[in-house]
């Protein structure tokens, strides 16, 4: 047995990065800062990458990031494996030519002749004060387009999993990291998780909390306190967005009868609506109550901090909604 | 232009041969138009024949090329399968694409045809990534982005020609100047005389040429190819030419210029060609027929063939989506 250690999303990533360039050559890394020369980025998650596998191999990049994802395009379709980073999420409106009408539709344009096994990694989440255009969550534009995979782990362990999956998957993958939590310590035992399968991160049987990325973190802090309530929340973790496990959320929302979705994104038109009808058009003579979603304001992500605070869903407005189901 | 290699007389004739099945295939397009046999919006690569039929006498099939809506005088130059290209066309099953591309979306990857985007200049980020790619393999692969003046406006070409010249990527730029993007004369859109000043900005060469001439087009291209395969990194060519037949096919071209129309006219690059090659001793008149005939039934065959095949199987939707199929 190889030990488990503990390690950040941050370091998570950083070795799948480095585990799946060192088993296979095909696969690259570019973007902004990536390189040694620039520290391997802000948040330093490249760090070492080019000093181990060359520049040739692991591209630092102008700012430019329709030429970053067409770069990763036209390598994937040349038979490389790239993983592209858009430094923060709301970065990712620039290149969405390349990203929507190419990345997402070659292989389906070209009748199967080409692929596009590329990686796009990119960060978000609020909690820093930076406003308005560093902090989004995206992701519903990507699930709604079809194409394009969406991934969005909570953990270092998922993060380790996800992105070896991710590398190698035959399609585009969007892989979106939360900054806020970048530097929480966990294990990460280095196993492989597929896209597309949700994992149950805690049992319940009262309620269903679904939700990923730092809302799976906030959901588990809200079952946790419930329980001294004597309430039994089950937290499925989606892990995957596009395509989401229809069949692990059913079976949770089956068993508990009632569901509340979480995701940091505003609430409007997000995945929520998309997940909340499907368990109501399959689930409707089970259901206890009407399916609640809980999401970010219908707002930019303000600048000042009490505002911040109100705009995206907290362990507070997860647990007056998952009250408001089991009334 | 004077220390620019010239073609050999063996050369030009395969320069013919191109420019004629180019010109011969896009009348009977316009023909099955008419007839209401095709429908589908059709951009016509008339008059500008000679451009990619003297570029691609020094490419191989191992050489990528992207293109563009109007990039079917690109493809067949590079040797496009005419069966194919023609159940495509038609929207069949046994299309390159199988039917789910059409016009814009021509791919083949097995000559080099790589990418074709219906978005104006979105052909240069991932053309310059796959030039990545072809450096990255040693194979001595070249990589050219065709695209048009209009595109030259846009900000991928800046990104793309920026980082293709910062890392020395072996990617022709090749710019199809004629004059109009879409409905707009150039003289709305630069205060520059020659998109190829731009190159300087960034450091590589940028031509101007008559890409109507066949000896100057091949010569310039035949240069940025020696250039790019021997690893001196990218180069913009500007290839002045003409559309005869307006933007998209069946608009009246109110826009244009009428003197410079009927003065384009007089200098339709392919009677120019034909008339030299005679004048020349390179093919006599009846030489120059058997061709013509020859490339005509070939067009015959390749468009019976589409209108008795079948069209695509509905279970196409659920295909090609995702490398796997969806359930």
């Amino acid at each position: 047995m190889t030990e488990i250690k503990k390690m950040t999303i941050v370091e998570a990533i950083n070795l799948a990065l480095h585990d799946a360039m060192a088993a296979d050559p095909t696969v690259l890394v570019l973007g902004e800062e990536v390189g040694d020369v620039q520290e391997g980025g802000v948040m330093g998650v490249t760090k070492g990458l080019s000093t181990k596998f060359g520049e040739d191999r692991v591209k630092s990049t102008p700012i430019s990031e329709q030429a970053i994802i067409g770069a990763a395009i036209g390598a994937a379709v040349g038979g490389y494996k790239p993983v592209a980073e858009i430094m923060l999420m709301n970065f990712i409106t620039v290149p969405m030519d390349m990203i929507v009408n190419h990345a997402a539709k070659l292989r389906f344009m070209s009748g199967g002749q080409t692929g596009v096994p590329m990686v796009i990694r990119t960060m978000t989440g609020s909690g820093f004060s930076t406003g308005g255009q560093h902090s989004d969550y995206l992701e519903a534009w990507f699930a709604h387009t079809a194409g394009i995979k969406v991934v969005a782990p909570s953990t270092p362990d998922d993060a380790y999993g996800l992105m070896r999956s991710a590398i190698d998957d035959p399609d585009p993958v969007l892989f979106i990291e939360n900054l806020p939590s970048y530097w929480t310590p966990a294990p990460v035992t280095k196993q492989i998780i597929p896209i597309g399968k949700a994992k149950v991160a805690r049992e319940g049987s009262d309620i269903s909390i679904i939700a990923h990325s730092l809302m799976v973190t906030h959901s588990l802090a809200v079952a946790e306190k419930l329980a001294a309530d004597g309430i039994s929340v089950e937290v499925v973790d989606l892990r995957t967005i596009a395509p989401w496990d229809r069949e692990t959320v059913l079976a949770s929302v089956r068993k508990t009868g009632r569901a509340v979705i979480v995701h940091e994104a505003v609430k409007q038109f997000g995945i929520g609506a998309e997940i909340a009808s499907v368990i109501t058009e399959e689930l409707w003579g089970t259901l206890k109550r009407p399916v609640q979603r809980v999401g970010a304001a219908y707002s930019a992500v303000p600048f000042s901090k009490p505002l911040e605070q109100a705009h995206a869903p907290t362990p507070d407005s997860i647990a007056d909604a998952v009250k408001a189901a089991l009334a | 232009m004077s220390n620019y290699p010239k073609p050999d007389a063996a050369t030009l004739l395969e320069i013919y041969r191109k420019a004629a099945l180019i010109k011969q295939n896009d009348e009977r397009v316009i023909k099955q138009m008419m007839a209401g046999k095709l429908v589908m919006p059709y951009y016509s690569p008339r008059g500008q024949e000679i451009i990619p039929s003297a570029l691609s006498v020094s490419l191989t099939d191992d050489d990528y090329i992207c293109t563009i809506y109007r990039g079917i005088h690109d493809m067949l130059a590079k040797g496009f399968p005419l069966d194919a290209l023609w159940a495509e066309l038609a929207g069949r099953v046994t299309g390159t694409c199988k039917g789910k591309g059409g016009p814009m979306h021509l791919t083949c990857p097995e000559k080099g045809m790589m990418v074709t985007t219906g978005i104006v200049g979105s052909s240069m980020p991932i053309a310059t990534g796959l030039a990545w790619a072809a450096k990255l393999d040693g194979k001595n692969r070249v990589s050219v982005a065709n695209f048009g003046d209009g595109a030259a406006n846009i900000g991928a070409f800046h990104e793309s020609m920026n980082m293709a010249a910062v890392w020395k990527l072996p990617v022709i730029f090749l710019c199809q100047n004629n004059l109009y993007a879409e409905h707009t004369s150039i003289a709305y859109s630069r205060v520059v005389e020659k998109i190829s000043e731009r190159a300087a900005g960034y450091g590589m060469p940028g031509v101007t040429v008559n890409g109507n001439d066949p000896d100057e087009m091949y010569g310039a291209a035949k240069v940025a190819i020696d250039r790019a395969r021997a690893g001196e990194g990218p180069t913009l060519i500007e290839a002045m030419t003409f559309r005869f037949n307006g933007h998209l096919l069946g608009e009246s071209g109110g826009y244009m210029d009428k003197d410079l129309y009927a003065d384009a006219q007089t200098k339709d690059p392919m009677p120019i060609l034909r008339a030299r090659l005679i004048a020349e001793g390179i093919a006599s008149e009846d030489e120059l027929k058997a061709i013509e005939t020859d490339i005509d039934a070939r067009i015959d065959a390749a468009l019976a063939a589409a209108m008795d095949a079948p069209f695509p199987d509905l279970a196409e939707l659920k295909r090609d989506v995702f490398a796997e199929e969806i359930a």
